[in-house]
């Protein structure tokens, strides 16, 4: 088989089920194809020696009954892992070796997956672009100077370039759906709750959410499964009946109620986004779903809510990387000089911009009129979904209000920057889940993407209609392997 | 400055002040493992041998509340007739220091766990209310070690994580004398409940104390000045004392005093400025969006208020009537819980026809003399419960004399001894036969005519003389209450 890289993660597992391959031959395709893609810097550590032992290791004895046997898979760089550096994409995590696992990629090893590496990411996962890592910014497979999106760009574009079957990125205001979007891939970011924070680098706890990304909504629901657990270990982990998403996902969405919000249609929004749209909620009808015009009247506080809420939380939570334990350490005269050196060449600018946005909101005076503000607007826009979800079932909407743009485009403008998050913003609020799927191609060629969100713990009815919409859509991603020489 | 027995006011020209106390008791929850982490709270080990991945604040680790600390805290609560709040939240404070690991402390800022109460002071003069403003849980710090290496400070983080409750009260206290009792108290309901050991030496139990001034008979409360940390309870005296009188100074001065924080040099003796208003940390407080809010229901708090023990404040109420004890003697016996078991333990191994008041007088008396000479608890008293009872009952019953009984009661301290033992083996048992008395008496009147002759002329004073022979010669075993019998007959 030549092109193993380019085969799903469902077709693989039956390849390796049905003994048509092994996994040394899966991992070793996977290792080939990122060698030669280094170009793409999608990946931060690498650990393919090791991952091609481990196959070998599996094909001596291999237990098929996993759901990820033998699979290989690079992770996003925020997930700690045993003994393999985890960065977060920063400096002041540059040689930061965990002695634990997170319990998603814990999770990911106990069904028999392989990890192949550590993929890029923005720096603590701040950023719609995947230009703030220390480690250089990720390119885009679609087309030479194209960002891949963010925060998990480096994932985006390893799934996009086939450097990796499936992959998992952190989503806390977008980092996996805008990506996905910009890549041409499927992302997925499970309901507040569903997958545990355990060993996840931390950047806003109220919003963090880890997520599969994935070529097809199949191998999406496929990861899902996998990756959902309630674990003792997070305060925040919910104990619910998760689905057996892959197993049960079906085509069959007759009936379901559609919504679509007026708020979506922002200014300035570019036609093409609008016509995608427009032909997403035409595919739903062509499905046999009802579609109904539905009313979110908070959507557009959801940005300047986020943007107080995350950085807050992201202030107190980046407190703990000061030099003193582990990590980089700057000299200084003294305590507070070592603080302040260590910090200011520890984080790059967009982390420190957010840690003095979080620290200000939340400074006595200052707290009433912003965070505190924020939290109650934040349950407003909770309240709005909770109203229209009494009419429907589901979602529409574009998932973010461009596709992707050009390297160093937004950089200085991090307002423009932060306006890429307005559509997938107020689900991370509402602690919902939504899914992005490919959805067509703007004039360049470049893919779009449409977001489904959910009811709470509805991740399989989401997964189902992207389900639908995909058959009738059939995209097809335009990779040209530009970079392998 | 004068102090009367139940006032402390300080005088300055005519004027008199008042002085106004309250306290923030930090008390460290007894708890195996930490409030948010599975590591030991074992006090005295090795550095950083008690360190999670969480208590490090390591990327990614989490918190996870410890229900047993909940529990303790509660209980605390139902001991300090409090408020039990049933949703209270942790919040985050924020701070950067080389011991705090996670940048921010774990502590509960708006919604407390523990709400209102009253703590009960017996003051030589009768009773007083203090008003505890709440209770609320909140992480330890680590420890910075500034004195091992002449270029570093070395941090150990066994104690960071570790559960404690800060206990508010109202600024109802107004003498060092009060606040002494007000400490001794809380750390005896926390004793009972098994909630804090209240060790000060280790650092289990230790108080911010905020000190302001007013005129006395006047209602509006002075600026305030915190005195952070003080360990001991001279030291929170010695504190408070210092400051007041700084602060009625700066008064009488005209100047004015600044609302800040102050620390205690003990060496000195002096408080000294720490951080003004204006320098003050800005913690920054938020809802820690690691932890939900702690939600408990009146199940749950039932189910700890069946498991509260007999608390100080009853436990004198039953000694009073049960026992017939003066309220002083009831107050002395219930301040420490091993105190009011090493008690009752006597009471119940007396058995019937027990004397209670001589029970009190031996335990209060000769017991505590020795506990206080050589330094120790009552649980490591040298002289058991039993035994003490024993004794007790030995001197009821007329075997021995009080006197004897103080000879046995030092040498029952040699591995506790079973006095009645040492009755036998010294043949310490008191003459009580009136026969062998009165022949005694007969032959010391004889050998002392011209004194009998002057007592019955009434020389009443040399009663003594004949008692004092008595005893003598009968090597003090003679019973005193038949000499005295015998001799009034005789002479």
């Amino acid at each position: 088989m030549s092109n193993i890289t380019s085969l799903s993660l469902t077709s693989l597992v039956n390849n390796i089920k049905n003994k048509k391959l092994s996994s040394e031959e899966i991992t070793k395709a996977f290792v080939d194809r990122s060698e030669k893609s280094k170009e793409l810097n999608s990946y931060i550590s690498e650990d393919f020696s090791n991952a091609i032992d481990k196959a070998k290791k599996f094909d001596k004895n291999p237990n098929l009954d996993l759901k990820l046997p033998g699979i290989p898979m690079a992770v996003k760089d925020l997930f700690c892992t045993q003994n393999i550096k985890t960065t977060a994409g920063s400096k002041i995590l540059e040689n930061f070796i965990p002695t634990y696992e997170s319990t998603v990629t814990q999770n990911i090893w106990n069904e028999g997956a392989i990890l192949l590496g550590k993929l890029n990411c923005d720096e603590f996962a701040m950023g719609s672009s995947n230009e703030t890592s220390f480690f250089g910014n990720v390119l885009n497979p679609i087309d030479k100077g194209l960002v891949p999106g963010g925060s998990s760009g480096g994932s985006a574009a390893a799934v996009s370039g086939q450097l990796t079957p499936v992959t998992i990125g952190t989503d806390t205001g977008g980092s996996i759906r805008q990506p996905a979007s910009f890549t041409g891939i499927v992302g997925l970011k499970p309901t507040y709750g569903s997958c545990s924070r355990y060993g996840i680098v931390a950047f806003a706890s109220s919003l963090d959410q880890a997520g599969p990304m994935a070529q097809n909504v199949e191998d999406c629901a496929l990861l899902q499964e996998v990756i959902s657990s309630y674990d003792k270990k997070d305060s925040t982990s919910i104990d619910f009946k998760r689905n057996e998403y892959s197993k049960e996902l079906t085509k069959d969405i007759k009936g379901k109620k559609i919504g679509i919000p007026k708020e979506y249609r922002i200014d300035g929004m570019p036609k093409e986004i609008e016509d995608l749209w427009q032909k997403g909620i035409q595919y739903v009808k062509d499905c046999g779903a009802e579609i109904i015009d539905i009313s979110l009247p908070n959507t557009s506080y959801a940005l300047p809510t986020y943007y107080i809420v995350a950085p807050a939380e992201a202030s107190s939570n980046l407190a703990r990387y000061d030099g003193v334990k582990y990590g980089f350490r700057a000299n200084g005269e003294n305590l507070i000089d070592m603080y302040e050196k260590t910090r200011s060449e520890g984080f790059g600018a967009e982390v420190q911009r957010r840690i003095m946005i979080g620290t200000y909101v939340l400074s006595s005076g200052y707290y009433d009129a912003y965070y505190l503000k924020a939290q109650k607007v934040r349950k407003l826009i909770k309240n709005d979904f909770d109203e229209s979800y009494k009419k429907v079932d589901a979602i529409l909407t574009p998932s973010t209000p461009s596709s992707a743009f050009k390297i160093g485009e937004k950089k200085d403008d991090p307002v423009s920057m932060y306006l890429n998050d307005i559509f997938t913003v107020p689900v991370n609020l509402a602690g919902l889940p939504a899914i992005s799927i490919p959805a067509g191609h703007d004039a360049s060629g470049y893919p779009l993407g449409l977001q489904i969100i959910g009811k709470v713990f509805k991740e399989q009815e989401i997964l189902n209609i992207a389900y639908a919409m995909e058959e009738k859509i059939s995209f097809k991603n335009k990779i040209t392997d530009w970079w392998i020489k | 400055m004068t102090i009367d027995k139940s006032e402390y006011l300080i005088k300055r020209h005519n004027k008199v002040y008042e002085v106004v106390i309250g306290l923030e008791v930090h008390a460290q929850v007894t708890s195996n493992s930490k409030l948010f982490s599975s590591s030991s709270t074992k006090f005295g080990a090795e550095p950083n041998t008690q360190v999670s991945l969480v208590d490090a604040a390591f990327p990614g680790m989490l918190p996870v509340i410890n229900e047993f600390c909940v529990k303790q805290a509660i209980k605390t609560g139902i001991g300090l007739r409090a408020q039990i709040n049933k949703r209270s939240v942790f919040d985050r404070k924020n701070y950067f220091y080389a011991d705090l690991p996670q940048g921010y402390q774990i502590s509960q800022f708006k919604y407390p766990i523990v709400g209102e109460g009253t703590v009960i002071l017996d003051m030589q003069d009768g009773q007083k209310e203090v008003g505890i403003e709440r209770l609320h849980l909140e992480q330890d710090a680590g420890k910075s070690i500034h004195d091992m290496d002449p270029q570093n400070t070395l941090v150990d983080l066994n104690r960071s994580g570790v559960a404690l409750m800060e206990i508010v009260s109202k600024p109802d206290l107004r003498t060092p004398n009060e606040v002494s009792v007000y400490i001794k108290k809380l750390r005896s309901i926390m004793r009972y409940l098994g909630t804090c050991d209240g060790n000060m030496q280790e650092g289990s139990l230790r108080a911010d104390v905020n000190v302001s001034v007013r005129l006395k008979d006047t209602k509006k409360l002075g600026t305030r000045c915190e005195i952070k940390n003080v360990n001991s309870i001279k030291f929170m005296q010695m504190a408070i004392d210092y400051e007041a009188n700084r602060q009625v100074d700066l008064i009488e001065e005209g100047k004015s005093i600044d609302q800040e924080t102050r620390l205690f040099d003990t060496k000195k003796n002096e408080t000294r400025s720490m951080r003004s208003k204006e320098d003050a940390h800005d913690y920054r407080y938020f809802p820690d969006p690691d932890l939900l809010p702690l939600e408990v229901n009146d199940e749950f708090i039932n189910e700890l208020k069946l498991t509260i023990p007999e608390l100080p404040d009853d436990k004198k109420k039953r000694f009073i009537e049960e026992f017939k004890l003066t309220p002083y003697e009831a107050t002395i016996l219930v301040s420490d819980i091993e105190t009011s078991k090493y008690f009752e333990e006597v009471i119940a191994k007396m058995g019937k026809n027990q004397d209670i008041k001589l029970a009190v007088n031996w335990i209060t008396g000769e017991l505590f003399a020795v506990l206080n000479n050589k330094n120790l608890e009552i649980s490591q008293s040298p002289i058991s419960a039993k035994n003490l009872a024993k004794l007790v009952n030995l001197i009821k019953n007329g075997t021995i004399s009080g006197k004897i009984g103080k000879t046995i009661f030092e040498l029952m301290m040699d591995g506790d001894k079973d006095p009645q033992i040492i009755v036998e083996e010294k043949g310490l048992k008191q003459e009580s036969d009136p026969k062998a008395l009165e022949a005694l008496i007969d032959k010391i009147i004889n050998e002392n005519q011209e004194k009998a002759i002057e007592y019955k002329n009434g020389k009443e004073k040399l009663f003594g003389f004949f008692v004092g022979q008595a005893m003598k010669i009968s090597g003090g075993k003679a019973n005193p209450q038949l000499i005295n019998e015998i001799l009034k007959k005789k002479l």
